[in-house]
């Protein structure tokens, strides 16, 4: 079967797509597949028309790969591909609307308000940062509401380090989040269909938090699969992780981010193209769940509705 | 559509998870330090061909005559085919160490052929050195900023990397002074000091003649031993040239590196260490179990280049060149980045090190950069300690005139946003550093003080 392998792009991810895919393309050749890889860019739509691929895996993370562009040019093109439609994609991309539909859906989520630049630059919402400061305590968390792998993400622990870490996080987006910070366990519920994989704790070394460097590097930050959890923790994880895909609308695949906290599990976002490096927490999983990679990659086309 | 046959390559079977907990289990304690970064990753984009990056260190090599480099390597293979494919000795051809004794001869130094040691470029040069001198632990003293491919051969060997603060003439030597008194005062002796003392990279400062000569005595006094780099000194654009440590050491303590790749080719990776004959004997020998010998291929190369008498003349055009360059960025930041900004000026070299109001983290600028297809180097690339989080390394030497124009133009406009946003978030006169005109870098010691890692809170990380 061939199969288009979309990556790269403009992400600031690009990296990390790149490396996904260089495994997912080793794994479509070893289950032999011709895979054709495709570093996405102006001539996408003419590149696919061309090659007409029987189903497009896209390995795309970030603004741009992961936020329903690519999978909205699939749909019109008609081809099949992996992971959770367009619509999906872009809610669980932008932290602001995953946000309200999580909240919808009754998921535990920890409380945050979103702004954007135009909002401190034509409607004085900075003199409102105090109140919002007092809501949400401190330390707090300033994320850019689109993009992954923690860049931008900052953490303020006092009113004056507020203004510098949305600067920071307004540099990735027009529109960033204020977050409560939850403090707890680092989970992620990898979820493929309607199945969740074993859970994964990440834990850093020497108490860094689980930051983009860490989640690269094979060394950098210690993984328990599957996680140390009593039944009634795991339950009530799990139990949030598929509400949350539900919530979202992810069909195929996706990863779900929790923090366990002594008062039960907080979702922070879902992952709607999650990593596939080697590093990646999803094929950790999988792997504690008994399956290779290649079979992960065989599930993966098959959610695509694909009969391989 | 004809298939393209593949040809035949059997690919590594991917490793499990278990695998990875076993190679993590298996790796040198050293590889903890040895990081890759975000920074890493940005770097991917920025070489897509719509960026403009300021962020190389290139030399414009389209400026080398491709016919003369035909005719050059013609002649290597019709006169010496043979030797040049041959493994050759490791410490480099007699010849290439005379076409190294006329380079350095052009700055004033007097080198016995027999201290130097041909390397595999200048980076090869620094890690050699490194290798010879420094056990896990050991203090090594640099710059502040450093070179940033210093950074990670001294974190390889476990360093004990101490940056001293530099000013408009160089690293201060009164704080170098302070830091070996508090070292003595430990019972710790410093392995060395290493110094890029002319056009700095990345802080394109030159160390004035009266601190190489406090540098040199406290060296002597203190029977320390300094690691001279000197990759840029005949890329000057104005100014004295200062005598290099090396001359007014007499290379008793002064340890020399230098390299063919900004005043010929980085491509052809030739450099060199001259030391004294007790370290050179075991930089020899970590050479040969590095790699043997350097390529003899390009030192037959250099050798013909050389006799050919017209390196000078070459080193002239790109002095020219890079010149025009370096005043094209120069009045591009006076024109485009806002009044809080400050830059160095250097005399030579290929790099600019600007630095912007501390609220502003240039890696989370580069991101915002990136959106406008510009790039430039995070300046906390030159750190070890997490500073220098506001400044940033710009690159002159291997952009045209438009796209340095163009480039810090699109730069500007970024930072600007950012201190717009900042000023409509906390307003209050201290917090924002406006100053009426854009001043160049008079005093570094000011920004350095400036210099602050603005994510500390929680030890959060981007």
């Amino acid at each position: 079967m061939k199969v288009a392998v979309l990556k790269g792009g403009r992400s600031l991810e690009r990296g990390v797509s790149l490396r996904s895919a260089a495994r997912v393309e080793d794994a479509l050749e070893r289950l032999g597949h011709e895979a054709l890889p495709i570093d996405v860019g102006p001539d996408l739509v003419k590149r696919l028309r061309a090659e007409r691929p029987e189903v497009a895996f896209v390995a795309m993370h970030g603004v741009g790969g992961e936020d329903g562009t690519a999978q909205e040019l699939l749909e019109i093109l008609g081809i099949p591909f992996t992971g959770p439609d367009a619509a999906a994609c872009a809610r669980c991309i932008d932290k602001v609307m995953a946000k309200a539909a999580m909240r919808g859906g009754g998921i535990p989520t920890p409380d945050s308000f979103a702004f954007t630049q135009t909002a401190f630059r034509e409607l004085g919402a900075a003199d409102a940062l105090a109140d919002l400061e007092g809501t949400l305590g401190f330390p707090l968390v300033v994320k850019p509401s689109r993009g992954g792998s923690s860049l931008g993400i900052k953490f303020a622990g006092a009113p004056a380090e507020v203004p510098g870490a949305l600067v920071a996080a307004f540099s990735y987006d027009d529109r960033v989040m204020l977050e409560r910070y939850a403090a707890g366990r680092e989970l992620a519920v990898s979820v493929l269909g309607t199945e969740p994989l074993p859970i994964v704790e990440a834990i850093p070394d020497g108490g860094d938090r689980y930051d983009f460097e860490a989640r690269y590097e094979i060394g950098r930050t210690r993984f328990v699969c599957p996680a140390d959890l009593s039944p009634t923790e795991r339950a009530a994880v799990t139990d949030a992780a598929l509400a949350t895909c539900k919530a979202l609308g992810c069909e195929g695949f996706a990863r779900v981010d929790i923090i366990l906290a002594a008062d039960g599990p907080w979702v922070l976002e879902a992952n709607a193209i999650p990593g596939l490096t080697d590093t990646s927490l999803l094929p950790q999983a999988a792997e504690a769940a008994g399956m290779s990679f290649e079979e992960l990659v065989e599930r993966i086309l098959h959610l695509a509705g694909l009969q391989v | 559509m004809t298939e393209v046959p593949q040809p035949p390559h059997k690919r590594r079977a991917h490793t499990s998870t278990r695998d990875l907990e076993r190679y993590a289990g298996l790796f040198a304690e050293r590889t903890t330090v040895m990081r890759s970064s975000a920074m890493r990753d940005l770097m991917a984009v920025t070489a897509r061909p719509e960026v403009i990056s300021l962020a190389g260190g290139l030399p414009d090599t389209s400026t080398f005559p491709a016919e003369s480099l035909a005719a050059q390597m013609s002649r290597v293979a019709a006169e010496s085919a043979a030797a040049a494919l041959q493994y050759g000795p490791t410490e480099g051809f007699d010849e290439t160490k005379d076409c190294i004794v006329e380079v350095m001869a052009a700055e004033g130094m007097l080198p016995d052929p027999d201290d130097i040691v041909v390397t595999t470029g200048g980076q090869q040069a620094i890690d050699l050195v490194a290798k010879t001198l420094i056990d896990p632990g050991d203090v090594v003293i640099c710059e502040a900023p450093t070179y940033p491919g210093a950074v990670p051969v001294f974190c390889s060997y476990q360093a004990d990397v101490r940056q001293v603060e530099m000013d408009a003439e160089g690293m201060r030597i009164d704080l170098l002074e302070e830091l070996l008194a508090e070292l003595r005062a430990a019972g710790r002796r410093p392995k060395f000091i290493y110094t890029v003392p002319t056009f700095q990279n990345p802080g394109g400062v030159t160390l004035s003649l009266e601190r190489r000569a406090r540098l040199v005595e406290l060296a002597q006094e203190h029977e320390l031993l300094v690691v001279e780099d000197n990759p840029y000194g005949l890329l000057r654009y104005g100014g004295e040239a200062p005598a290099p440590l090396y001359q007014l050491d007499g290379g008793d303590f002064v340890i020399y590196l230098g390299t063919f790749s900004k005043i010929l080719s980085p491509g052809i990776r030739l450099g060199w260490v001259v030391a004294p004959p007790p370290v050179l004997e075991k930089v020899v020998l970590g050479k040969g179990a590095a790699d043997l010998c350097t390529s003899t291929l390009t030192q037959f190369f250099v050798r013909q280049y050389f006799a050919e008498g017209g390196w000078k003349n070459y080193v002239g055009d790109l002095v020219g060149l890079y010149r025009g360059r370096r005043d094209t960025m120069l009045a591009a930041l006076a024109e485009h980045f806002p009044a809080a900004a400050t830059w160095t000026e250097p005399e030579g070299g290929l790099f600019i090190w600007a630095t912007l109001p501390e609220y502003i983290d240039t890696e989370d600028l580069l991101a915002k950069a990136l959106r406008s297809d510009v790039a430039f180097v995070p300046g906390r690339a030159a750190y070890v300690d997490g500073r220098g989080a506001n400044s940033m390394r710009l690159n002159f030497s291997g952009v045209t005139d438009a796209e340095i124009r163009e480039g810090i133009a699109r730069i500007g406009r970024v930072i600007r946003e950012q201190v717009e946003l900042y000023e409509t978030l906390a307003p209050g006169p201290a917090e924002v550093p406006s100053t009426a005109a854009p001043r160049p870098a008079a005093d570094e010691a000011d920004e350095a003080d400036n210099v602050f890692p603005l994510r500390k809170a929680g030890g959060a990380n981007g």
